[in-house]
């Protein structure tokens, strides 16, 4: 898996390419998100445009982040699902907890 | 594939990517749609974590034992493990909104969305996890009965 950062009007997007799975995908995604709360970057969006599969520990992974930056005052969005990640996340009841966003202007406006 | 093709496996991550290729290569081969080969694949690779990450814990001298078998209506997968056996009464139902948060525990829960039957058989010697997906058509793997 593979993350890049990059900054548009205060909010961090995290474009992910690859694949969120247990093991070196999950733990990149947990690291990331983790480094960028502590530096004080608490607007996230992980754009997963380009995430082309996803298993049960890369769910966990999106869990946890989504719920350590809000443990930490942060918010996190997720940007352009892939189907599959889409069709995942709708079974596991997930798709309503995530703010889940097609657009990335209207995501980063989508920031309190 | 032939009839049954069996692989006996290290308890560590590779097995698990081994695990998913192998059911991938195989449901394409038996003619599964594109659809039904993401959800064997990744019910293998959900059966296959379990086995290695909480069945064996990683053990070096503990194996797990992948088989594939095609009969006349099923791809039937075999994942077993030497682990303790998963005590099945504490798996919390995932989708349960006190759990939807949990950062772990979807998948048993996604090896049943994916297939069509789902057998679950722990023992002190290590669990069995059977995975089935019905055949559909003629056209999937066995031409001969389309004849």
């Amino acid at each position: 898996m593979k993350l890049s950062t990059r900054q548009v009007d205060g909010v961090t997007i995290v474009d992910c390419s690859g694949r969120i799975t247990l093991g070196e995908g999950s733990v990149t995604l947990r690291d990331t998100v983790r480094e960028l709360l502590s530096k004080g970057n608490k607007k996230i969006v992980l754009n997963l445009a380009e995430v082309n599969y996803i298993d049960s520990s890369g769910i966990g992974e999106l869990v946890s982040a989504f719920t350590t930056s809000k443990n930490q005052g942060g918010e996190l969005k997720l940007l352009h699902l892939t189907k599959k990640v889409h069709d995942l996340l709708q079974i596991t009841k997930l798709y309503t907890v995530f703010d889940v966003k097609d657009d990335e202007t209207a995501a980063v406006k989508g920031f309190k | 594939m032939e009839q049954q093709l069996s692989y006996t496996l290290d308890s560590t991550l590779e097995t698990v990517d081994h695990a998913e290729e192998s059911a991938t290569r195989i449901a394409t081969e038996l003619g599964f749609g594109e659809e039904e080969i993401m959800q064997i694949s990744m019910a293998v690779r959900e059966g296959a974590v379990n086995a290695v990450l909480h069945g064996n814990k990683y053990a070096p001298d503990k194996k797990v034992v992948l088989a594939f078998e095609r009969t006349a209506d099923d791809l039937v997968i075999t994942i077993r493990d030497q682990g303790k056996g998963i005590d099945l009464s504490g798996i919390p139902n995932p989708l349960a909104p006190e759990n939807l948060l949990k950062t772990s525990g979807r998948g048993i829960f996604l090896m049943r969305s994916f297939m069509d039957v789902v057998e679950i058989r722990p023992s002190q010697s290590g669990t069995e996890v059977k995975l089935i997906k019905h055949v559909h058509g003629p056209s999937v793997g066995n031409k001969e009965r389309s004849q």
